[in-house]
């Protein structure tokens, strides 16, 4: 025998997020992600329909609070998330190397994750200087239009893109106070996980992002028509796809938002268009003395 | 003869022969009712029962006419966009708002229920809570909620409480009477099952859980007590005594376990609105975006449903 017994590995068990806690799928069901070996390298919740239902009740109670807070504040709490991701850089790339990509590459995708977030948490008192306006009119009124967040956000995550490609559609939903809830890449889910925990550790209040793992064709389903839903996000999918998450959403006329075949490694994958995107304009008439 | 015909003749039960409370068995008991699996047309069968079950409820001091008018609207029209769907079972509003809802529903045949006796506090003088519940009665109340003394109870004084509810009783005359214990108040499920056993020993037609101003409110134990304690009155007096739970039954799943309790404790018999409410202001919504998705297979929203 040796001197030094081996430890026993303390596996990590990835569980989805819903509403500030992470439970597992009320489903009870998993499935395996393997890597290219065919080896498992960890269980993932397969999420169900409720699921996703108990995640927009959560996001809809959420969303009055973060939608009434303060830009300055949205802005804060987006940058600490990027701070609370730096922190946590060696775990990020440990899970994309797992996921099957070079050490180098995975570096540079957790700085751009990192970067991207900072950027829009720069944003987030800034977009509403660009895009709101004083409108002349002919009569004795003053005239504006303000942005306001439209509400939830159903996000299908880019299923290539299981880090990058998910904050950067992430953060432009959430900095213009809208909450969200997502579903992560079915076969890049790993930092999907690990990203819910870095949102719990950084005063993301719960309920504003939700973060499910599981199949996209079962889910896409509910995630396009749910009443309660008032905006879809895809990333994927030819023009069938396309069609199908349309048809859908026309029930409640949810804003569908196309975001197909974009680099998210691109900087110019970053703009506040995409803010903009999930924003209701709302315009008031003022009367003023002649 | 329907069993209901069965006066209740106010004598004083020996308190002593009460049965004490199994905590920890009726929180077993209870987690079993909700693990039962319910099949989608039982499903829809049961929200329906829910909605004509529904005390549809405004107790707040910001009451204004037109919140009763609004609210005895959607107790007549719960969601016209889904036919066939039943009535509420009655309106729950304060004596001073009772004549406007008899105004309000009309010919419905929805039942007007007025809280009287000093509600929530039940803290005035006897001769104030017997002439608050003639005056609802007069106005037009069939049901009135009276709540117990519950100082007095908790204070020993079993006789003040039974000779308090028996007046009111007199007083309601053919109104129906339901009594709230405030289980939040009174404590453990020992006092809830004495105060139970008190309650319909004195008369109630029906007992009640909570003012929906105390929390904890209802409570799947604490209802279940009161069931037992209604099973075991009407086996020894053959007398039914209806139940109501209520406050912060909020969610259709909640409901239909209350639903599954009443079946597996009290039977059929009970499962009608003439024995079983729920006092709820949210419940209906719930109930009826929980039906709409059964049928169309699409979560809802409540952008979509009128307010109560």
């Amino acid at each position: 025998m040796t001197a030094k017994t081996a430890r026993v590995p303390v596996a990590k068990t990835y569980k989805i997020y819903i509403g500030g806690k992470f439970p597992r799928s009320e489903s009870g069901r998993f499935y395996p992600l393997e890597d290219d070996d065919g080896a498992v390298i960890a269980n993932i919740c397969r999420g169900s329909r409720k699921d996703f239902r108990n995640a927009v009740v959560a996001a809809r109670s959420a969303q009055p609070g973060w939608g009434a807070s303060s830009a300055y504040l949205r802005g804060q709490i987006l940058y600490r998330v990027a701070e609370m991701l730096e922190g946590r850089r060696e775990q990020f790339v440990a899970e994309l190397v797992l996921q099957g990509i070079t050490k180098r590459k995975a570096q540079a995708e957790v700085d751009a994750t990192t970067d991207r977030l900072i950027y829009y948490a720069g944003w987030s008192d800034k977009y509403q200087q660009i895009f709101s306006a004083v409108n002349p009119v002919s009569s004795s009124h003053f005239n504006f239009s303000v942005l306001e967040p439209t509400g939830v956000v159903s996000i299908l995550a880019p299923e290539e893109s299981g880090l990058l490609g998910l904050v950067s559609n992430i953060a432009p939903v959430i900095v213009g106070g809208n909450t969200c809830v997502v579903l992560a890449s079915q076969n890049l889910p790993l930092c999907a996980v690990s990203l819910a925990e870095v949102l719990h550790a950084s005063d993301v209040p719960g309920g504003v992002v939700n973060i499910l793992t599981g199949f996209r064709e079962e889910l896409a389903g509910q995630f396009s028509s749910h009443m309660d839903v008032n905006a879809i996000v895809y990333c994927d999918g030819d023009a069938s796809v396309a069609k199908q998450i349309q048809e859908k959403a026309a029930d409640n006329i949810k804003r569908v938002l196309s975001r197909v075949e974009i680099d998210w490694k691109s900087h110019a994958s970053q703009n506040p268009y995409l803010i903009q995107e999930t924003q209701e304009v709302k315009t008031t008439w003022h009367p003023i003395g002649s | 003869m329907s069993l209901s015909a069965v006066p209740a003749s106010p004598h004083f039960p020996d308190l002593s022969r009460v049965a004490l409370v199994d905590e920890v068995g009726v929180n077993e008991r209870v987690a079993r009712f909700q693990s039962r699996s319910i099949k989608n047309e039982s499903k829809n069968d049961a929200l329906k029962l829910i909605l004509s079950m529904i005390d549809l409820t405004t107790l707040e001091g910001q009451d204004t006419p037109g919140k009763v008018r609004q609210l005895c609207q959607k107790a007549m029209h719960l969601h016209d966009a889904m036919p066939g769907l039943p009535h509420v079972a009655a309106v729950c509003v304060y004596p001073t708002m009772v004549s406007v809802a008899k105004k309000a529903l009309g010919a419905s045949g929805i039942n007007i229920a007025s809280v009287a006796t000093a509600f929530p506090s039940g803290m005035a003088p006897r001769h104030i809570k017997l002439e608050e519940t003639k005056i609802a009665v007069a106005e037009g109340a069939n049901e009135i909620d009276m709540v117990i003394s519950r100082g007095a109870f908790l204070a020993g004084e079993y006789g003040y409480v039974f000779d308090e509810i028996a007046a009111i009783k007199e007083a309601c005359g053919d109104a129906h009477l339901k009594v709230i214990l405030e289980t939040g108040e009174i404590g453990t499920l020992d006092r809830v099952r004495r105060a139970s056993v008190l309650a319909m020993h004195a008369g109630a037609d029906f007992i009640k859980t909570s003012t929906g101003k105390i929390q904890p409110a209802a409570t799947l134990p604490v209802t279940l007590v009161m069931l037992q304690a209604i099973r075991d009155y009407f086996r020894e007096t053959g007398r039914m005594v209806g139940m109501k739970p209520a406050g912060g039954i909020s969610n259709a799943k909640l409901a239909i376990h209350y639903l599954v309790m009443l079946r597996e404790t009290l039977g059929n018999a009970w499962m009608t609105p003439q024995w079983y409410r729920f006092g709820a202001s949210s419940l209906a919504n719930d109930v009826l975006m929980q039906l709409r998705k059964q049928q169309t297979g699409v979560y809802q929203s409540a952008d979509y449903f009128s307010k109560d």
